[in-house]
């Protein structure tokens, strides 16, 4: 039977090196994703993440199982992240939808899923308007946005990592979404999308 | 219910959490309002374009480096277990290097005789308390009646050595 991400973390307390490598198996990919999507590239988020995996196995000895693995896992993660964006350490990517395009510059297509020509590139720009988008909010609701989107978290656990209420965690939650949707309101509006199915949040 | 009102709810309603009660309220304000209605709808493409998006691969030294790093990390000393508590440390330190030194202060006889005369002079008088305290005794003492009440204080000033005053010493 497999033991839960608590009994794992107990028995790294117990020094099992063995449960920390399973640990880290296991939150290597969501957490780096999540870094991803909160700091501008992917390096970034990779050093944030060896932050976070070795600030865990440092407190392996005073660790107390006194809430879920990954509310206590994120909770680091979402502190570094958002110490590290005020901090200036990593600059966010600066994409303005609604900025003016200057003549000389390249005009940004909106890209179109049913163009034949090239589809990576367009799926690339594509994603690149979506990160950009998410990428523009606030960091607290970037981060409730990408917990709840990405990881599929409750709003319970979310609440827990941010250190807010519900309540409030639900407001953030509509106030990033409402922005996200009047950004991204060509790809949103797009009919093709429409058809494509229902919206429940993406688990990684 | 206004829009506003039903704003905390509606993202509740779309991702399937939201509890029964709310999920009436919505779906009885959704019916009248074509505006949210036509932002709940919206909001179910966003999240579809949102999902787009494809997860990143961790590089294959992530795990080695980690490693690499936690091997490099110093280990904790043996007396580690004072670094998180240095003012209380230090605190106790103080305090027993002051014990110590109070204690060093204490004035001790240099002869155990003269500590034991001395004992036997403290106990002597624990014993005369008793008469000392009883009122009768002092006020029926005939001693006390012999001595001359009005010269004592003035013969005790007269009796005080002139070396007490300030400047009075031998090398004014």
């Amino acid at each position: 039977m497999a033991r839960s991400d608590v009994q794992l973390m107990l028995d790294v307390k117990a020094g099992d090196e063995l449960s920390f490598e399973l640990l880290l198996h296991k939150y290597r990919k969501p957490l780096v994703n999540f870094l991803c999507r909160m700091v501008r590239d992917q390096a970034a988020a990779e050093d944030l993440a060896q932050e976070v995996f070795f600030r865990v196995y440092r407190a392996r000895k005073e660790y107390s199982p006194s809430a879920k693995f990954t509310t206590w896992l994120f909770r680091i993660a979402t502190n570094l992240a958002l110490n590290a964006i005020r901090d200036g350490r990593y600059r966010q990517m600066q994409i303005s939808i609604d900025a003016p395009v200057a003549e000389d510059e390249p005009t940004f297509q909106l890209p179109s899923r049913e163009a034949r020509a090239d589809d990576r590139l367009i799926e690339r720009e594509r994603n690149q308007m979506i990160r950009g988008a998410i990428l523009t909010l606030p960091e607290k609701q970037r981060a409730a946005v990408v917990l709840h989107k990405y990881h599929d978290m409750d709003y319970a656990e979310i609440g827990k990592i941010l250190g807010c209420s519900e309540s409030a965690l639900k407001s953030l939650l509509f106030r990033a979404y409402e922005t996200l949707r009047v950004q991204l309101a060509l790809l949103v509006a797009r009919p093709a999308v429409q058809a494509a199915g229902e919206g429940k949040p993406h688990e990684l | 219910m206004s829009c506003e009102k039903i704003s905390n709810a509606l993202i509740a309603y779309l991702d399937g959490r939201a509890n029964v009660q709310e999920r009436s309220v919505v779906e009885a304000h959704l019916k009248v309002c074509a505006a949210c209605q036509e932002r709940a709808e919206e909001f179910r493409r966003l999240w579809h374009v949102m999902a787009e998006v494809p997860a990143v691969e961790p590089s294959p030294a992530f795990d080695a480096r980690l490693r690499q790093r936690i091997a490099a990390a110093p280990k904790p000393k043996f007396w580690g277990w004072m670094i998180p508590a240095p003012r209380f440390a230090l605190s106790v330190a103080l305090l027993v290097v002051l014990s110590i030194w109070v204690g060093g202060r204490q004035p001790r006889p240099a002869n155990p005789q003269i500590a034991t005369a001395n004992s036997e002079e403290q106990f002597r008088m624990i014993k005369d308390l008793g008469v000392l305290e009883n009122y009768d005794v002092l006020s029926n003492f005939d001693a006390l009646s012999d001595l001359p009440a009005s010269t004592q204080p003035a013969q005790d000033q007269q009796q005080k050595p002139p070396s007490n005053a300030p400047g009075s010493g031998s090398g004014a």
